[in-house]
C-alpha cells in the first residue's frame, strides 16, 4: 500500500511532479554525460601516455629520481638478459604487446648549415617497436590515421625532431614545414651560437664514421653528447620526420633516433647499455598483475632495477584526471544541491496540501513512523523515476554524439581523434549517479516527512 | 470484534481540556465525567463551540486531556505512548468525519481496505470484509471509483464502511451530516443506525441538529464545555 500511495501521490499533482522529475532527470543526464566525457578524457590521456611511454618502464634503481641529468651513468648493463627475461616470462607474455629498450640522452644539436645549435633531449628507440606502440588503441580514442615516423630499424641514422627544435635550428624550409617561420636575425649576434655550431661541425667532421649515411638531400643535424666516459661524441642525424610534441618545452628539445645511434652517441665504442626497457600491455586492466609479476622477477633475479608505470612517467596524467575529476565533483555537487532543494520544495508543498489526509491516516491508526516512511518513499520514488529517466536521456545523448562522427585534435596530438562519450560499460558512473540522486531525493524528503510525522492529529484534521 | 472488557466502552473522569491561544487560556471542556454504554447509538449534542468536537477528539484518542482521565474498554489511554495509542486507535476506534476525509488517491474499495492493512490482516480476509461492507453500504458497484467520482452521500457511505470494516470497539462520527443535504443526511443517519445494529457496535456522534436526537439511544448535551444533560432511551444491552 505504501508504494501504491507513493506512486499515486506523485502523479496527483502532475505538473509539479513533472517539473521535479524533469529537474532530477536533466540533472542525472548532465552528470552522466559530463562523467562520460571525463571518462573519455581519462582514457584519451591514458591512450596518449601509453602510446608514448608504454604501461611500464624498467630503469636502473634510482634513475627515475636522479639519473635523467646523466643518463649515460645509469644504463642497464646486459640489458638483453633483462629483455629476454621479460619477453619470455610465461606470466607476462600473454599480456604484453611490446617489450623494447630505449636510451635517453641529452646533448647539443647543431645545424651547421645555418650556424645554429640547441640543447636537446633525445630518445633512442627501435622504430618498429615505437610504431607498434603508437598503434595501441584499447579504448578507440587514439588518433585516426596515425602518421608513421618514417624511420626503419635498418636505417640507424634517420631520426625525428620536434617542430619547435626544427624551427630553432632553421630547418623549416628544408623540411617543408607549414606555419614554421624562419628565425628573425638577432639585433646583435651572440658569438657563442655560431661558434658552437662550427665547433660541433668540426667535431662531426672528425668523428663521423666512414659509413655514415649521406644526407640524400634530407636535412641533417649533428648531435653532440658526452659519452659514459666523459668524452665528447658526435653523430649525424638525418631528419625524416617532424613530430609535434605535447608541450612546448619538449617540442623545442625533442630528438628521436634509432636506438643504435643513441647508444653509439652515449657509449661510443664501449659496451652498449640502455636507460630503460619499455613494456606496453595489450590491456590496461592487466597493469596491477603485470606490475606484481615484474616486481617478483626483479626480486627473484636480484636485479638492481625499478619499475615505473605510465601515471608516474606522465605527471600530467594525474593532473588532468584530477582537474576533470574536481570539475565533475563540482558539477555533481551543484546538481545534487539543485535536486535536493527541488525535491524538498515539492515534498514540502505535498505535505501542506495533504495535511488533512495526514490527520486522517494518523486517526485511523498510522504511526508517526508510518507517515515519515510514506513521504520518504515518495521522495525516493521521485529520485528513482527521475534518475532512471536521466540515465535513458544520457544514453540517447551519448548515442547522438558518438554517432555524429565529431573529431577534434587534442593538445599535442598529431591527428584528429573521435569525440566519444563513454556511457556503455561505465557502470560505476551510472550506478553512482543513479544511486546518488535517489539518496539525495530521499534525504531531501526527510525534513518534510519529519514535519508531517510530527503533526498533531487534531491540528492536521482541522487544516483547511 | 475487538476483545474489550465488559462494561462501558468509554469512561470519562473529570476531564478538562484547555487550549492556549497566545497568552490566553481557553477552557474547551470543564471537568466532564460520563460513561458511554456499549452497543448504543450515542449522540453528543450542543451548539457550535460547546466542546463537542473536543470531546470526540479526546474519546477518539487523537487528543489528550489537560486534566482527568479517560478509560476505553477499561484501558486508561493516558498511560499509552504515541505508538501504543496509534495501535489502539487502529484496533478499537473507527472515525467518520464531516468532510468524509477519504484518501483521494485510493478507490472506495482501497479506502475501506486500508484500516485492515494496518491491522496486518491476511489478503483473503481483507478482501472478504471490504467487499461485504461495500455491499452493506450499497456501493458494491462503486468499488473502483475514487472519492472525486462519488457524490457526497456516497463518500460518507464509504467513510462509514471504512470505520466499521475493522469491527472496532466504537465508531466516532463528528457531525457526519454537516456537509450533506437534509435528505442525504437523514439517509446517512439511517444507515449508521442500521450498521450499528447490524454490527452490534457502539456509535458516538456529535451534531448540533436537534432533529437527529430522535435516533439516539443516549444523548449527552454539552454547553460551554460542561455536560448539562444526559438522556437515555430504551435499555442498554
Amino acid at each position: 500500500m505504501i508504494f501504491k500511495l507513493a506512486v499515486r501521490n506523485i502523479f496527483r499533482n502532475t505538473r509539479r511532479s513533472l517539473t521535479t522529475l524533469s529537474t532530477i532527470a536533466i540533472g542525472a543526464a548532465a552528470v552522466l554525460v559530463f562523467g562520460a566525457y571525463v571518462t573519455y578524457i581519462k582514457l584519451g590521456v591514458e591512450t596518449s601516455a601509453v602510446q608514448r611511454t608504454g604501461h611500464f618502464q624498467i630503469f636502473r634503481n634510482g634513475y627515475f629520481d636522479f639519473g635523467t641529468g646523466n643518463p649515460a651513468a645509469w644504463g642497464i648493463g646486459d640489458y638483453q638478459t633483462v629483455l629476454t627475461l621479460v619477453r619470455d616470462d610465461p606470466v607476462l607474455q600473454p599480456m604484453t604487446a611490446v617489450v623494447t629498450p630505449i636510451q635517453n640522452l641529452a646533448g647539443i644539436a647543431g645545424n651547421f648549415d645555418d650556424d645554429t645549435s640547441k640543447t636537446f633531449f633525445g630518445v633512442g628507440f627501435v622504430p618498429s617497436s615505437r610504431d607498434k606502440m603508437k598503434r595501441w588503441n584499447e579504448y578507440g580514442t587514439g588518433s585516426q590515421g596515425l602518421q608513421h615516423s618514417g624511420m626503419t630499424d635498418d636505417n640507424p641514422n634517420s631520426g625525428i625532431v620536434g617542430i619547435g627544435l626544427a624551427r630553432i635550428l632553421g630547418l623549416c624550409e628544408s623540411l617543408h614545414l607549414d606555419n614554421c617561420p624562419p628565425a628573425p636575425k638577432p639585433i646583435e649576434a651572440t658569438p657563442t651560437g655560431p661558434a658552437l655550431a662550427s665547433n660541433i661541425a668540426a667535431l662531426a667532421a672528425n668523428d663521423k664514421p666512414a659509413d655514415a649515411a649521406a644526407s640524400d638531400g634530407e636535412p641533417t643535424i649533428d648531435l653532440l653528447a658526452a659519452t659514459a666516459g666523459g668524452a665528447p661524441n658526435v653523430v649525424s642525424l638525418k631528419i625524416v620526420h617532424v613530430e609535434s610534441q605535447p608541450f612546448k618545452e619538449l617540442d623545442d628539445n625533442y630528438v628521436g633516433m634509432n636506438l643504435s645511434l643513441a647508444q653509439q652517441l652515449v657509449y661510443g665504442r664501449g659496451e652498449h647499455e640502455v636507460t630503460g626497457i619499455v613494456l606496453q600491455l595489450k590491456r590496461s586492466e592487466d597493469v596491477p598483475m603485470a606490475r606484481a609479476r615484474l616486481a617478483t622477477l626483479i626480486d627473484e633475479h636480484k636485479l638492481d632495477l625499478e619499475v615505473r608505470d605510465f601515471t608516474e612517467l606522465t605527471p600530467e596524467y594525474n593532473q588532468i584526471i584530477g582537474l576533470f575529476g574536481s570539475i565533475f565533483s563540482f558539477i555533481s555537487v551543484i546538481i545534487g544541491i539543485v535536486v535536493l532543494f527541488t525535491v524538498t520544495n515539492a515534498m514540502g508543498m505535498s505535505v501542506v496540501e495533504r495535511t488533512d489526509e495526514i490527520g486522517t491516516t494518523r486517526a485511523i491508526g498510522v504511526r508517526r513512523a508510518g507517515i515519515r516512511r510514506q513521504f520518504l518513499v515518495e521522495g525516493a520514488l521521485l529520485g528513482l523515476i527521475g534518475a532512471t529517466v536521466g540515465v535513458a536521456l544520457a544514453y540517447v545523448a551519448a548515442d547522438a554524439v558518438n554517432g555524429a562522427g565529431i573529431t577534434w585534435i587534442p593538445p599535442g596530438a598529431p591527428a584528429p581523434v573521435p569525440l566519444r562519450l563513454y556511457m556503455a560499460g561505465a557502470w560505476a558512473l551510472i550506478a553512482g549517479t543513479w544511486l546518488g540522486l535517489v539518496v539525495t531525493a530521499t534525504i531531501a524528503a526527510f525534513v518534510p516527512a519529519h514535519r508531517a510525522a510530527r503533526m498533531k492529529v487534531v491540528d492536521a484534521l482541522r487544516h483547511v | 470484534m475487538s476483545e474489550l472488557a465488559q462494561g462501558p466502552v468509554v469512561e470519562l473522569h473529570s476531564v478538562s481540556k484547555t487550549y492556549k491561544i497566545g497568552a490566553v487560556e481557553v477552557a474547551a471542556l470543564k471537568h466532564v465525567s460520563f460513561v458511554i454504554p456499549r452497543q448504543r447509538f450515542s449522540m453528543i449534542i450542543g451548539p457550535s463551540g460547546s466542546g463537542k468536537t473536543t470531546l470526540l477528539n479526546l474519546i477518539g484518542c487523537i487528543d489528550a486531556p489537560s486534566e482527568g482521565s479517560i478509560s476505553i474498554a477499561g484501558q486508561d489511554v493516558g498511560a499509552l505512548d504515541d505508538n501504543a495509542i496509534s495501535d489502539f486507535r487502529a484496533q478499537n476506534v473507527g472515525f467518520i468525519f464531516q468532510n468524509f476525509s477519504l484518501i483521494p488517491v485510493l478507490t472506495a474499495y482501497e479506502n475501506i481496505e486500508y484500516p485492515l492493512l494496518l491491522l496486518g490482516m491476511a489478503a483473503k480476509e481483507r478482501h472478504a470484509r471490504a467487499a461485504a461492507i461495500l455491499e452493506a453500504v450499497g456501493l458494491a458497484d462503486r468499488a473502483r471509483q475514487r472519492p472525486n467520482q462519488l457524490s457526497g452521500g456516497q463518500r460518507q457511505r464509504v467513510a462509514i464502511a471504512r470505520a466499521l470494516v475493522k469491527e472496532p470497539a466504537f465508531v466516532l462520527a463528528d457531525e457526519p451530516t454537516a456537509n450533506l443535504d437534509s435528505h442525504t443526511g437523514a439517509a446517512i443517519i439511517e444507515l449508521m443506525r442500521h450498521m450499528q445494529q447490524k454490527y452490534a457496535t457502539t456509535f458516538v456522534f456529535s451534531t448540533h441538529d436537534p432533529q437527529l436526537m430522535s435516533h439516539a439511544d443516549e444523548t449527552f448535551s454539552i454547553r460551554d464545555g460542561k455536560l448539562v444533560d444526559h438522556v437515555s432511551r430504551g435499555d442498554a444491552p
